[in-house]
């Protein structure tokens, strides 16, 4: 692979990528909402090229937390399942699940994309807990996109099962709400910078050249409500402000999507 | 089992999904579905549906694993947390890891592992919608994928159940029919064929109805195995011309 590392350097400083797109050029992105449409409260396929995601919703009914009596809680869990690359493996989530996981949380939770009050039943009793499970089928690159995007969608995708009052638990078959609650649309894109250039949409290959990226989550007013630094390699103030400039159009295109 | 007050099969012999007891739900096949994995497919059963993939034959570590003589199977069956209406706690659990090892027993013997002595092969099952049936499935597409990567075999191995509801024995139990129905027992054939490598029963059955139970699944096999096939030659047939 350390090759492959060069040459992707040396073909970014000429302009150019192994695939032939241009840098802000994202592959083909395809949204399936309601993928899972019997078991899951809400799904979304996302494919970014070949890499490959699918996101379910599921609900349950818990105590809320103590400082919010009145307000319904997220749990956002990601797993890179073994099929996904032949580096993964079976266990529990490594670094790389747990950071996507709590990435994709974070754009979700700090926009209040759900409006949790909504999703009180009786305050400091019974609240609803939105469960967002990513599970990511094939990798090849650009994973932390693709799964927010997935959750979004999914998210939109959604409805809230019925709660049974008598029996203290949710019916899977009576609908309690037509929608998921949302005040907002975050979504996320990821700018990586090689060498001196930065380029979106990695795959695989590229994200082994490693660099830094820079991952921002924007609401449909170009709110930051979420970033990420990753990557082995620094990246300067210019850096940050370019790549939040390319993202505010990156997510735009992303919104245009989810509306199809 | 809670299943005196349901009507199993109606008056015109149709079951609460609307098949006949001699029938499979709905299935379609899939072949090369990922693009990482050296071999691929997903299967879908009625409602259930399972994505398998292969890695290998490749290194084994660690050593002690491997095998002088044959190729090692590693073998992993997952529901992911969306697939059942009560969201499943991701990890692993007793029945996963059951389920593991019985799917690679019934894989094992239509696989020439001999031919790639301490070689590792990676076997994975992702369940990501389920309605019953989902070992099953998971078998049959685990054999596909096997194919797409190209591992040599003796044959495919496809897999169903039959199961008795009532008093009626019946073909590709759903989820309803699994959850209340009596009994339940599925099993596995290489090439649809009589070499039966996985069968599981649990129920309260007499030994007529079990072997009227494994005949009919039997069936069920045979007609998967032919399904197995169209979805190779519907993704390789393009290729080759």
């Amino acid at each position: 692979m350390k090759l492959n590392t060069k040459t992707i350097k040396e073909m970014a400083s000429e302009g150019q990528r192994l695939d032939g797109r241009e840098f802000e050029e994202y592959r083909e992105i395809q949204i399936d909402k309601n993928y899972i449409p019997t078991t899951a409260q809400g799904s979304a396929r996302v494919k970014i090229g070949k890499t490959q995601v699918v996101v379910g919703i599921s609900f349950d009914v818990e105590s809320p937390y103590d400082d919010r009596p009145g307000s319904g809680t997220i749990v956002t869990n990601a797993e890179l399942a073994p099929m996904a690359a032949r580096e993964f493996e079976s266990g529990p989530p490594q670094e790389p699940g747990v950071e996507l996981a709590r990435v994709v949380d974070r754009g979700i939770r700090e926009s209040e994309a759900i409006d949790l009050e909504a999703l009180c039943i009786e305050e400091g009793e019974a609240v609803y807990t939105v469960f967002i499970d990513v599970h990511v089928l094939n990798d090849d690159g650009n994973l932390l996109d693709a799964s927010a995007l997935g959750a979004i969608a999914a998210l939109q995708d959604g409805f809230v099962p019925a709660y049974d009052e008598e029996i203290e638990e949710l019916d899977h078959d009576e609908v309690g709400m037509e929608d998921i609650p949302m005040t907002k649309v975050p979504v996320t894109a990821t700018g990586r910078k090689i060498g001196d250039t930065i380029l979106w949409d990695t795959t695989s290959e590229e994200e082994k050249a490693l660099g830094s990226r820079l991952t921002v989550t924007l609401t449909e007013e170009n709110q930051v409500v979420a970033m990420q630094k990753g990557g082995r390699e620094s990246m300067t103030e210019e850096d940050i402000s370019k790549i939040i400039d390319e993202a505010k159009n990156q997510t735009q295109n992303f919104r245009d999507l989810l509306e199809e | 089992m809670s299943e005196q007050n349901i009507e199993w099969v109606d008056e015109e012999g149709k079951r609460v999904d609307g098949r006949e007891v001699n029938d499979l739900r709905e299935t379609s096949m899939e072949v090369g579905v990922l693009d990482e994995a050296d071999g691929s497919a997903m299967v879908e059963v009625g409602n259930t549906r399972v994505v398998a993939s292969v890695f290998g034959p490749q290194d084994l570590h660690p050593k002690h694993l491997q095998e002088s003589d044959r190729a090692v199977i590693k073998m992993r069956y997952n529901m992911a947390p969306f697939s059942v209406d009560d969201r499943m706690r991701p990890g692993p659990n007793r029945r996963a890891k059951e389920i593991g090892l019985v799917a690679k027993r019934a894989l094992e013997p239509a696989v020439e592992l001999e031919k790639f002595p301490t070689a590792g092969i990676d076997i994975s099952m992702e369940v990501i919608e389920s309605d019953g049936g989902t070992r099953a499935t998971g078998i049959t597409a685990a054999s596909l994928a096997l194919a797409d990567a190209g591992i040599p075999m003796k044959g495919l191995v496809s897999s169903c159940a039959a199961g008795v509801v009532g008093e009626h024995v019946v073909l590709d139990v759903n989820g309803k029919e699994d959850k209340e129905g009596n009994a339940d027992i599925p099993i596995a054939t290489i090439n649809g064929g009589d070499e039966i490598t996985l069968l599981q029963m649990d129920g309260d059955l007499t030994q007529e109805q079990v072997e009227d139970c494994v005949s009919l699944a039997k069936e069920g096999c045979a007609d998967l195995d032919e399904q197995q096939r169209e979805a190779l030659l519907n993704q390789y047939r393009g290729e080759e011309q």
